[in-house]
């Protein structure tokens, strides 16, 4: 019987036997590590675009930590200065321009990425075992960004920063019992001011790197579970897979460069499209805009919060849309994964997908008139579906699946 | 903004809503509320949209300007001539609270040039040793000086109203340029007429494109309002166009390098994509589908 020392050694590829690398091989093995999960690890061959974004949102989130530390060094967290700070970074600092255009681009892609992301999961099934806690973890991260982008859109201290935080900690004020403790420790005090605006700054940016420690944790719940693939059968052997490197990583690199090509036509050409020209208008505590309007990418979640005629009611039909997707592995039962299969899963995903949009189109409207009756179609079609029509049809699934093949293994269909 | 959908949509969805809600028990629920907004609802639209009532701005025709559109550009000349206009008519009123002097290097002088500009300013410079205010030429790191010392003087000297800041209003102000040009140059006959005495002035000027109709602010561009460098002629049409191009111009002074850039970034993106796309096919050339 060997000793474990000697058999790691022995396993070890012959590039790291010797030199720096042998010795760090001994004591760290780092660089085999590396080699094992980002150049031989067998990755199914059959993956389509829809998996390079977990890439993407790799990449996104690099390019936000760096030009948000540099934003950071020119910011003044005082209700007073933010918003000049912010002009003159736009103004006066050389090239400043240019990292807030890019960090304000990239928090929108980033979120619809993360959405693209999502559905990809969705669609696919990628929440079933054994990815139940990849899927948790990447929920987890859905939250943290959320948090991070609604933080960080208040920092500019415009018009729409200032109503946006007034909607959202009313909206936790409106919590029974705790809310208007909780309330008073975000706020920091009865009015939206220095405290409040310094405490949102240190949240933005612990959140932010915190989102870097919960995507390490992720992105080791897939090296440990491999990538699920379009079929959503688990590979048979090495004749189903191929090398991370060269085959992956190029494949990843050509889905970046198509992304930055989006990226750079919204930074460049169309800065409008994304941003809501009432936050250039600094502000003003006494004069509530017109239309308080969130970015695009909490639409959605506004509409659910309007539609509902209670506060409290809003607020948890919101927090409920997300909450109901961490149940999502013990909702759907049915031991086939991909939709492609699962022709009623597929129809239900697509009038999922409607829903969402409607919803956010009533938050756009504020759910008045026939939107407020939309929007409650829309919700109670999207809990519907996760917490009806999902049961149901993996029910039915799972019983037609057992009479036609008793013997089939879960998860292998 | 419109909030209803399109009247002959009305029927067809309460119908489709009515089948979704078959039974009757859910309609209540669905519909009983939408009338009225009971104590306790979010509601974040103030009663009257902007829209939707009498004196809603007019309009205002789309004109023709060179930094429309993505691959747009600014017309430095027509620039400058605006920052003569805005520095000889609007400064009066209006501030640029977050422009300094050297941003206006951008416009296409040489430092000399922003020196002599902003020497032809006054700035705070302090208090003498009898607290009074002294003042001294502005440097090119200054920001402009703001007329009014704060909110309460401005009203005070302008019956009320206070004149916003000019540094974002091309992208604040709904309508954009083409509302900012229509605004200065759409004065109902009778108010800029001479003579037009306080009564009026109380009440306002007509503006089909101001709020209401109404602004308090007085027509402010003439025939010769300010002398041309360049010899352009100065009609009042001329200078509300180039100061609508100059504030536009301040509003984001950077959008040019930014196409500029871009046009750079996108080719050099294409570049590499192409190469990239060859390399992934070499790889994936051996992988039976
Ligand atoms: C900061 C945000 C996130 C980052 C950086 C990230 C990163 C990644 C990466 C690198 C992968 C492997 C490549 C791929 O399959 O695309 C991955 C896979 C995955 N992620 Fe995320 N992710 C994030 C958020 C999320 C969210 C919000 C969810 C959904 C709740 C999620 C669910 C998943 C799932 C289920 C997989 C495995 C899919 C499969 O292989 O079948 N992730 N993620």
């Amino acid at each position: 019987m060997k000793h474990p020392e000697t058999q790691d050694h022995t396993s070890a590829p012959a590039a790291f036997s010797g030199g720096f690398a042998g010795w760090m091989e001994q004591r760290l093995p780092i660089f085999s590590a590396f080699r094992k999960e980002y150049v031989d690890f067998p990755m199914p061959r059959n993956l389509n675009w829809l998996w390079n974004f977990g890439a993407i949102l790799v990449v996104v989130l690099l390019l936000m930590l760096a030009t948000g530390t540099f934003l950071a060094m020119n910011y003044t967290p005082t209700s007073a200065e933010a918003f000049f700070s912010t002009e003159a970074i736009d103004r006066q600092l050389s090239g400043g321009w240019l990292l807030r255009g890019m960090h304000v681009t990239g928090a929108s892609l980033f979120l619809a990425a993360l959405y693209i992301h999502l559905f990809r999961g969705l669609y696919y099934g990628s929440y079933k075992a054994p990815r139940e806690l990849l899927w948790l973890s990447g929920l987890v991260l859905l939250v943290m960004v959320m948090g991070t982008a609604f933080a960080g859109y208040v920092l500019p201290w415009g018009q729409m920063s200032y109503w946006g935080a007034d909607v959202m900690t009313k909206a936790v004020g409106a919590i029974p019992v705790v809310g208007s403790a909780l309330e008073h420790v975000l706020t920091g005090g009865d009015h939206l001011g220095d405290v409040f605006l310094h405490r949102v700054f240190v949240l933005h940016f612990i959140m932010a790197f915190l989102v870097v420690g919960v995507v390490g944790l992720h992105v080791a719940c897939v090296h440990i579970t491999k990538s699920g693939n379009p079929l959503g059968r688990e590979p048979k052997g090495p004749q189903d897979t191929l090398p991370f490197h060269p085959y992956y990583t190029s494949k990843d690199l050509i889905g970046l460069i198509v992304f930055a090509m989006v990226f750079s036509a919204l930074l460049f050409f169309w800065p409008g499209l994304l941003t809501e020209p009432a936050n250039y208008a600094p502000a003003d505590p006494l004069h509530t805009p017109a239309d308080i309007e969130p970015e695009w990418y909490f639409l959605p979640f506004y509409g659910l919060l309007q539609s509902v005629p209670s506060k409290f009611g809003g607020l948890l039909a919101a927090a409920s849309a997300i909450l109901v997707l961490f149940a999502l592995p013990w909702l759907d039962q049915s031991p086939v994964r991909s939709a492609r299969f699962r022709p009623a899963c597929r129809l239900g995903l697509a009038g999922l997908v409607m829903a969402f949009i409607l919803l956010a189109a009533v938050g756009k409207h504020h759910a008045t008139g026939e939107w407020m009756l939309i929007g409650r179609l829309a919700g109670l079609y999207y809990f519907g579906f996760f917490l009806v029509l999902l049961p149901l049809v993996s029910r039915r699934e799972k019983a037609q699946l057992q009479a036609a093949s008793p013997t089939t293994s879960e998860g292998d269909a | 903004m419109s909030v209803c959908l399109p009247p002959a949509l009305r029927p067809v969805v309460q119908r489709c809503a009515g089948v979704l809600a078959a039974g009757g028990l859910l309609w209540p629920v669905l519909t009983g509320v939408s009338a009225v907004v009971p104590e306790g609802r979010w509601s974040f639209t103030p009663p009257a949209q902007a829209e939707s009532f009498a004196g809603a701005p007019a309009h205002a025709p789309a004109q023709d300007w060179s930094f429309r559109g993505a691959l747009g550009h600014f017309d430095l000349a027509a620039v400058q001539r605006g920052y003569a206009v805005f520095a000889g008519v609007c400064a009066s009123c209006h501030s640029l609270t977050q422009v300094h002097f050297s941003d206006l290097g951008g416009m296409g002088l040489t430092p000399e040039q922003v020196s002599a500009l902003a020497a032809s300013w006054q700035v705070v410079a302090g208090r003498d040793a009898e607290g009074r205010l002294t003042h001294r030429k502005a440097l090119p790191d200054d920001a402009l000086p703001a007329p009014y010392t704060g909110p309460e003087a401005a009203r005070a000297a302008n019956r009320g109203a206070v004149p916003p800041d000019l540094s974002r209003i091309v992208q604040v102000y709904p309508g954009g340029a083409d509302r900012v040009y229509a605004l200065l140059t759409g004065y109902a006959s009778s108010a800029s007429a001479p003579g037009a005495g306080a009564a009026r002035a109380e009440a306002g000027f007509a503006n089909p494109y101001a709020i209401g109709h109404r602004t308090a602010m007085p027509p402010p561009l003439r025939e010769n309002a300010v002398v041309y460098a360049d010899g352009t002629r100065p009609t009042a049409q001329q200078e509300a166009r180039d100061v609508t191009t100059f504030l536009a111009w301040i509003s984001s002074p950077h959008a040019d390098d930014k196409r500029r850039l871009g046009v750079g970034v996108v080719l050099y993106l294409c570049f590499l994509a192409c190469l990239l796309v060859i390399l992934k096919r070499r790889i994936w050339s051996h992988v039976e589908k």
